[in-house]
């Protein structure tokens, strides 16, 4: 096919009956020898360790569980490092689309992470689960993303209607400044203004080593309730300080989103922590007994390591990945994307499915309590709001 | 009432930044050597007392003595090993040296306990709250303010009074006729750099309940330190004492009446300081 004449119509028609049978015997050739690689991108080091680690722990637990094959073909799940940092994550991602030839990728610690790779899923038609990032704009950045974390804003709007059913009418929020905190403030004060309250924001620095001249105000303000939002392990200084100027005498509510009272580091934040009420998805726990068996096989496996929402996700983000290779017996591609959409399952967490518009986790929100169980400190959940999808997707 | 809360809540803050900083300014002002690596010094003081009282359930209060020895222990060997080579070296391979040193101590902390926030439990008798005339007063943070008072009053003492300080401000004023005095310069120096670097673990120790510890804490608060020591001038330990207090009441008064601009008060009192002091609060002409 060097010579720059048009090639006759029978070498067209030859090459394409070549080109057809090859593709037709391609993928029955490799479905017998080549395993399916899923390439999973956590913050495996820095700030984030505690995402990767707790995710990374679930995917293992779950093909432990369920086996290392699928549609007869072995899994391999090849875990990258991406430290937090969003142009390592794309780096890594084209290394595993292009080198490691994976059949989707997964993990994503963190908004900006997925944002970067989003246009190369795009790209490659790349199926993306997104294990952990939780903003709402996610989803809409490229057709291959599939979410199993949660969306901020599908966790605060509703806990806003709900604290403002229970007859609170004034809350003054304290959140770290930057994109989740923005983004629990304001998806909780449009709530919360829409149901009839009031709600006055105030923004402190990320790096913010004493939280005193903040929460003063707040004691001075004498809101009913405190909602805040600050970094993981930030938390438990927050509530210290929250006790040690005896607010929590005083009859203001500390409240908030589960971050702020993360599984994997709740027991450490000590008494200080007991009645502050949240709303999340996931909480280690949720009484059913699919969660027991969960949790008490990520303990077993991990050193008695508590499961927090970063683990489940990781965990439902596998169970999606393996219930579509199976529907499409092993492909990826554009395929595995429509067998994900619209699944829905009984997770640890409790039902969830994955909305077949907008490829985002529908999944019940849950309130909870800090409270001591067996000695230890746990999220008790009290009340459900079932089925609850992206408010802003509406 | 509430100001006198944020006065009291501003100068423990403050107190805590003198401790940090204290043994800087010192090294700083006498040895002329730019330790950046100062922080990290701190945080071995607060790994101490996290790891001693989570590991083994010793009780906070005597912790404290032991995150003063370990950290001056750790700025003992480092002296003799590493930093006096670096001292007849230019600034710029010194803040090169102590900057990678901090890089060094971070990653290591964070290999050997993780990067997590470290959280401790205080003593009952040390939480909670009492009114003094209707002011309301955290106890642990009066309890922050009389031991660094003290502190801060033994080290004047210490620096102004005592056979050591006057051989001390003499080294400080000029090394080389004080050795030709017959001071025994070295060991002047290691002894103060141990001591600077006991009283940063002191710091750090006492700083894990007020400004939180994970393995980054030498780099978070390294620009803090700077600031009380450029306010302070090196020469004295009044000046960085009163610009630790200063610097601590403005930030936490500041985010209290102003908390849009939180997080820029601190740095607009250093400049405006610099402006009118440039060579630091009580800083004698060095011409």
């Amino acid at each position: 096919m060097t010579s720059f004449s048009a090639p006759g119509r029978r070498t067209v028609l030859k090459g394409a009956a070549g080109l057809a049978l090859s593709t037709a015997f391609a993928p029955a050739l490799r479905a017998q020898s080549e395993p399916i690689r899923i390439g999973l991108i956590l913050p495996m080091t820095g700030p984030f360790t505690s995402t990767g680690r707790q995710i990374s722990a679930a995917v293992n637990l779950y093909v432990q569980q369920n086996g290392a094959t699928v549609a007869g073909r072995p899994v391999q799940v090849i875990l990258r490092d991406d430290t937090g940092v969003a142009d390592v994550t794309r780096r890594i991602a084209q290394e595993l689309i292009v080198n490691e030839r994976v059949t989707a990728l997964a993990g994503f610690g963190l908004t900006p992470l997925a944002l970067a790779t989003a246009p190369l899923a795009t790209q490659a038609r790349m199926p993306m689960v997104v294990m952990a990032a939780a903003t709402s704009v996610i989803v809409d950045r490229s057709p291959f993303v599939v979410r199993t974390s949660q969306v901020i804003a599908q966790i605060a709007s509703p806990f806003a209607t709900w604290m403002a059913q229970q007859g609170t009418k004034r809350v003054i929020s304290i959140v770290s400044d930057y994109g989740p905190g923005h983004d629990v403030e304001t998806s909780f004060t449009a709530a919360f203004r829409e149901a009839g309250g009031t709600i006055d924001n105030i923004r402190v620095p990320l790096q913010n080593p004493d939280f005193s001249p903040f929460l003063q105000r707040v004691a001075d303000a004498k809101p009913e309730a405190l909602l805040v939002f600050v970094p993981s392990g930030v938390g438990a200084q927050f509530m210290k300080q929250f006790v040690e100027r005896g607010m929590d005498k005083s009859g203001i509510r500390l409240i908030g989103t589960g971050d702020v009272v993360d599984d994997d580091i709740l027991n450490g934040m000590g008494d200080a922590a007991l009645g502050v009420v949240t709303a999340h998805h996931y909480s280690a726990a949720h009484p059913s007994p699919a969660n027991r068996a969960f949790v008490e096989a990520f303990r077993k496996a991990n050193n008695n390591m508590r499961p927090n929402f970063m683990a489940i996700g990781g965990y439902d983000g596998m169970h999606a990945l393996y219930e579509g290779l199976k529907k499409t017996n092993g492909q990826g591609g554009e395929a595995l994307v429509n067998a994900m959409k619209g699944m829905a399952w009984e997770s640890p967490r409790g039902p969830m499915s994955i909305d077949p518009q907008t490829r985002d986790v529908v999944q019940n929100v849950y309130i909870r309590r800090v409270e001591r169980v067996d000695g230890e400190l746990y999220n008790v959940e009290f009340h459900t709001i079932p089925n609850v999808r992206d408010p802003s997707k509406r | 009432m509430t100001l006198l809360t944020i006065l009291i809540d501003g100068i423990a803050y403050g107190m805590v930044l003198f401790v940090l900083a204290s043994g800087l300014s010192v090294t700083l002002g006498l040895m002329n050597f730019v330790n950046l690596a100062h922080g990290a010094f701190a945080m071995v003081g607060g790994y101490v007392t996290v790891l001693l009282m989570q590991r083994l359930g010793v009780p906070f209060l005597a912790t404290l003595p032991a995150a003063f020895l370990v950290a001056a222990l750790a700025g003992l060997v480092l002296e003799r090993t590493l930093y006096r080579p670096m001292y007849a070296k230019s600034h710029l391979d010194q803040v090169m040296f102590s900057i990678g040193l901090v890089f060094m101590a971070v990653a290591a902390m964070k290999y050997a306990v993780g990067s997590q926030q470290q959280i401790i439990s205080l003593p009952s008798f040390l939480l909670g709250r009492f009114d003094v005339f209707g002011v309301s007063v955290g106890r642990y943070r009066l309890f922050v303010i009389v031991l660094c008072g003290l502190l801060a009053l033994a080290l004047f003492w210490g620096f102004v009074r005592t056979r050591f300080g006057s051989r001390l401000r003499a080294a400080v004023d000029d090394a080389r006729v004080a050795r030709g005095l017959g001071i025994p310069v070295t060991a002047l120096f290691a002894v103060t750099f141990a001591v600077g670097s006991g009283l940063a673990g002191l710091g750090g120790a006492l700083g894990v309940e007020l400004l939180g510890l994970d393995p980054t804490f030498p780099l978070k608060f390294m620009i803090y330190f700077l600031i009380v020591v450029t306010v302070g001038g090196t020469t004295t330990i009044t000046g960085p004492f009163f610009a630790a207090m200063l610097l601590g009441v403005a930030d936490v008064g500041g985010k209290y009446f102003i908390p849009q601009a939180g997080a820029f008060i601190i740095y607009g009192v250093m400049v405006a300081l610099l402006i009118l002091r440039p060579e630091g609060l009580f800083a004698r002409s060095r011409s």
